[in-house]
């Protein structure tokens, strides 16, 4: 077996595949529509089905009747989620499904049948925390150090009140599946982050064997951390399939119930006071702060947010229990709103304190975990951002309509997930990498193909790639930003063990021992003395009658080098507004972000370019509308659960930190950190540009305006 | 949906036929279908259950743009597309061509028609959430205690709160534009003022067309001002304006003989701003003055809870909308 030091990342000078700008493999195939995800899926006898959701936030079942609809022709199963009794806690919590021969019969049918709820009280919003009385449930102070005395003795307090909506994941697919229950096993084409998961977690739900389960998906349509489970739907969707003779069901949620039950991020509510000595440096952090997630209460925002080392602090948070759908994890779980919250304090105690926000963060990151990696990103993205020349004083930017810049600052862990790879080296030369791993549509299949073509010095249209399928050697689910770190560094290690047996078997014939040979342009060639070599087929040839095949594990405990976790990011956001109508128009917007080694530059910029979008509709568009009137979502749908298009964006800049240093801590997925601090950035932005602060987001021109009147909206 | 007859007739003649079935005395037994862009959408949402749906799409005479004696005339099948490509409406009635880009999805605007503009639904979301045009629960108005943001600042005091969601209506008023409307009775004409109504009752609609009525033509006259359209949107991307404004002003050289200003989106039906109109009379276009005008066209406004800011936004629409035409934007 190769030893470990074998298995590490060649020298950034001698990658010939990795850390190149590699345009994704399956760009052409997703733009022309080739590629199939699984709404697209029309199996032979294909039944419809269609879910209803419960049309209050919360209410008891009295009676259920699906007389009228089993009657109806063209029917095939009906599977309910509740009984006479059931307690329903939000708006759109599955109440029954139903499959039929056509989707306009499944729909019909869905409607026939009858529901009686008794409709009990609900609390949809939590944004006066002294309004919902017993739904909110104290965490418990937490004190460091002396915060009272530190703020009695500071050279400066600010205080201030900040919130950020609850966003949905509003993925552009739906969750949904198609499901077969086969005599030979249940055919599952879902819709998830976890292939190599997902099926085990169906099967549990089902009470059959897990062995029983075949997941297939080759295409994702975003997830963003709300695809892990298999649903109620995907177990109702089952049972559909069961119980209509084995035949395959197709059961996609409609927008306005992906809206309303398939995950959405908690709020984040704060009260805060933070103080700084005479020097800028930050003292005192004090907050009160709420959120809700749904019934189950919300995610605590860890705040005060990458400044972890303030000496005095205190804290309070409740969690309110509303009758919404439940909170799923959402691209980097409570950090988007640790950062508006802390950053916007922040921002608002620089300028009391008559400092440059860039100085006052630059002074103050000696109270974070990585000091270095923010001085350095905050000095590029200042420079990127000619911030020197853009940034004046609050409200200072002339005439109606003022421009603004404003910072903010993310943090991330990553690490790989627990993933194994099976590398096969034919003797006709082609190779197979397999894998259950998925690609979400962030590049997973272009990484992991150049990987392996790096290995073996083979271009990437010889790499075999085969994923999506948890036949596939078992990969972790894509979430926390650990798929980039987890399926590169077991394709490396398979891949390395892989070339360590053909060189075994090449190595008599060009009479050097197997060390001595590497693998350089599709040929073996002895290191040093390129001239005795055996091209790629050649050598593959020299294989007996079986393939060569060989493992690679990534241990989630144990990286050995190849990736790493923890990472450090700047944004800067430059904004105008125009202070007639409050519109707020992104001008520019600049990301620095270390993520240690990359991969594919071209892929990682497109995954921060996301994200800063994902941020934009955030900062200025985006928020869920519940009424408490009624207790339902006014916006379940994409009219007005507004989100940026192309012309709403600006220029973005995304730039990776690639320096030696932190290329050499290996492979960190990307996902998350770069759509944490969006929000906060393009909240100061706008604060510096019209020199009030707007209290809460998404930044519309209802809330600008009243700012600049002084009101509350 | 619910299921239903289609029928796609190849004349007007034929199409007024189909409306006027004995089962349509009551709104919604029969829908004319052009773009579908809205139709569509209500009909999946169980909001719209006709029982019969009309196909214009393929009625030639619907189509097209073309003088007729002091007036153009634009068919109502006219996509909205095809409006905003027309070069002379471009240069004489940048108003409406300013509408129709505002409309701002390519694909709706391929789809999309004058007509359809016209009577399309109101986009308020207590009633695309099934609580009827009035948007009542048990008896209760929702609006004026609920999440009013985007409703009527103008207009206000009830049954109805929603803003007329069209997009041409301001400018159609503004112009003193005709729609011309046909039914077994008959062809009218209806001045585009008293084509948008507000209800007083759910089984009312936001326009004066009979069930058994058809557009089949705007008339705008050959005489008209300098005119335009302003509106105010969150979104670049497709997004239904907070406020708009459209002007048409006569001139007597740099004076303003007549002016009119209408307001969209703040209102059950286009809000003629005529105090602003009496303003205007015998002044001169300038920041100041357009400034003024914008007062006073919201000065009538009575804000819910949530939209006193497009009181603010009203004005802002009319000011610019008075700078643009006048050139001085």
């Amino acid at each position: 077996m190769p030893n470990v030091s074998d298995y590490q990342w060649p020298p950034m000078e001698t990658r010939k595949v990795i850390g190149k700008r590699i345009s994704r493999v399956d760009g052409l195939p997703k733009a022309s529509g080739r590629a199939k995800y699984a709404y697209d899926f029309y199996r032979k006898d294909l039944l419809f089905g269609v879910l209803v959701g419960c049309p209050y936030a919360h209410a008891r079942v009295k009676s259920i009747d699906d007389s009228a609809a089993k009657a109806m022709k063209g029917v095939t199963a009906i599977e309910w989620s509740v009984k006479p009794g059931s307690e329903l806690q939000w708006q759109g919590q599955e109440i029954v499904a139903v499959a039929a021969e056509t989707e306009e019969t499944a729909r019909d049918a869905a409607r026939a049948i009858k529901v009686e709820y008794e409709v009990l009280p609900h609390v949809v919003r939590e944004d006066d925390l002294a309004a919902v009385g017993n739904r909110a449930k104290a965490a418990g102070e937490q004190v460091t150090g002396d915060p009272d005395t530190a703020f009695k003795s500071a050279a400066q307090v600010h205080e201030g009140f900040y919130h950020i909506p609850v966003l949905t994941h509003c993925c552009l697919e739906a969750h949904g599946q198609t499901v077969e229950w086969t005599p030979n096993g249940i055919n599952y084409w879902p819709s998830t982050q976890g292939v190599s998961t997902v099926g085990g977690d169906l099967a549990q739900n089902l009470n059959v064997p897990a062995n029983t389960v075949h997941v297939d998906m080759q295409n994702v349509g975003g997830g963003f951390g709300s695809k892990f489970s298999a649903d109620h739907w995907g177990v109702m969707c089952a049972n559909l399939s069961k119980n209509s003779g084995g035949r395959p069901v197709k059961m996609m949620l409609e927008r306005n119930l992906e809206l309303m039950t398939a995950g959405n991020r908690p709020s984040g509510f704060a009260q805060i006071k933070v103080a700084a000595d005479q020097d800028g440096k930050i003292v005192a952090w004090q907050s009160k702060s709420w959120a809700t997630g749904g019934i189950g209460g919300g995610g605590a925002p860890p705040i005060p947010y990458v400044f972890t080392n303030i000496p005095h602090v205190r804290l309070n948070h409740s969690a309110v229990a509303t009758n919404c759908g439940g909170s799923r994890a959402w691209r980097a779980p409570n950090h988007p709103q640790a950062s508006y919250l802390t950053c916007s304090a922040l921002d608002d105690l620089a300028h009391k304190l008559n400092m440059d926000p860039v100085e006052f963060f630059d002074k103050n990151f000696e109270l974070t975990a990585r000091a270095d990696t923010y001085k350095w990103q905050i000095r590029k993205a200042a420079e990127l951002m000619e911030w020197a020349s853009k940034y004046k004083p609050r409200g200072s930017s002339p005439g109606p309509v003022k421009s603004g810049v404003g910072l903010a600052v993310c943090t991330w862990g990553g690490g790989g997930h627990t993933s194994n790879c099976l590398a096969t080296i034919n003797r006709d030369g082609s190779v197979v990498i397999e894998l259950g791993t998925q690609d979400l549509g962030v590049g997973a299949r272009t990484i992991i193909m150049q990987v392996a073509a790096e290995t073996y010095g083979l271009p990437l249209s010889m790499i075999d790639l085969r994923i999506g399928k948890n036949s596939y050697p078992v990969s972790g689910p894509s979430g926390g930003s650990t798929t980039s770190g987890g399926v590169s560094s077991s394709t490396r290690k398979a891949t390395v063990n892989a070339l360590e047996k053909l060189y075994e078997a090449v190595a008599p014939s060009l009479g050097v021992q197997p060390n001595q040979l590497q693998a350089v342009d599709a040929r073996i060639q002895v290191k040093g003395d390129p001239s005795k070599a055996i091209p790629w087929k050649q050598a593959c040839a020299k294989l007996g009658t079986t393939p060569i095949q060989e493992k690679g594990f990534n241990d989630q405990r144990r990286p050995e080098g190849l990736n790493a976790s923890g990472v450090g990011g700047v944004q800067m956001a430059e904004v105008s507004v125009d202070t007639e109508t409050g519109i707020v128009r992104m001008k520019k917007f600049v990301a620095v972000q270390d993520v240690g080694l990359v991969l594919n530059p071209k892929l990682a910029e497109s995954q921060m370019n996301g994200a800063v979008i994902m941020g934009i509709c955030g900062a200025l568009l985006e928020e869920r509308v519940m009424d408490q009137q009624t207790g339902k979502m006014l916006n379940a749908d994409m009219e007005f659960y507004k989100l940026a298009g192309i012309g709403d964006v600006g220029e973005i800049v995304s730039v990776l930190d690639m320096r030696p240093t932190t290329d050499k801590r290996g492979v960190i997925g990307i996902g998350e950190p770069c759509a944490v601090g969006v929000v906060a950035a393009i909240a100061n932005a706008v604060t510096n540009a019209i020199g009030v602060r707007v209290s809460g987001v998404p930044m519309t021109p209802n809330r600008v305006l009243a700012a600049l009147e002084g009101r509350t909206a | 949906m619910e299921k239903f007859s289609y029928a796609s007739p190849k004349t007007v003649k034929e199409t007024v036929a189909l409306l006027d079935q004995k089962t349509n005395s009551n709104p919604g037994q029969v829908e004319v279908l052009a773009g579908g862009t809205d139709l569509i959408a209500m009909m999946k949402e169980y909001l719209a259950t006709p029982k019969l749906v009309v196909n214009i799409k393929d009625v030639h005479e619907l189509h097209g743009i073309r003088p007729e004696k002091g007036w153009v005339s634009i068919g109502a099948a006219t996509t909205l597309d095809d409006l905003a490509e027309n070069q002379m409406i471009r240069t004489k009635y940048p108003s409406l061509y300013e509408a129709a880009v505002g409309i701002t999805s390519p694909q709706i605007r391929n789809m999309g028609t004058v007509g359809g503009d016209l009577c399309q639904r109101p986009r308020c979301w207590y009633f695309r959430n099934g609580y009827g045009l009035l948007a009542m629960d048990n008896g209760k108005p929702l609006v004026p205690n609920g999440e009013n943001r985007f409703h009527a600042i103008l207009d206000n005091s009830g049954p109805a709160y929603f803003v007329s969601p069209s997009s041409f209506g301001p400018a159609l008023v503004a112009l003193g534009a005709k729609v011309k409307a046909i039914s077994s009775s008959g062809a009218r004409e209806i001045p585009a003022a008293e084509f948008f109504v507000k209800p007083t009752s759910e089984t009312q609609r936001e326009i004066s067309l009979k069930p058994n009525e058809l557009v089949t033509a705007i008339l705008i006259p050959e005489n008209v001002g300098k005119n335009t359209t302003y509106e105010i949107r969150e979104r670049q991307a497709m997004d239904w304006p907070l406020a708009a404004a459209a002007v048409d002003l006569k001139m007597n050289g740099g004076t303003i003989s007549q002016a009119r200003v209408v307001l969209g989106h703040v209102a059950p039906t286009p809000f003629a701003a005529t105090a602003a109109d009496q303003f205007l009379a015998g002044k001169s276009i300038d920041e100041k003055t357009a400034e003024e005008a914008g007062r006073q066209a919201v000065q009538s406004a009575t804000p819910l809870s949530q939209n006193a800011y497009k009181v603010r936004l009203a004005q802002v629409a009319v000011k610019r909308a008075l700078l643009q035409a006048g050139g001085k934007a």
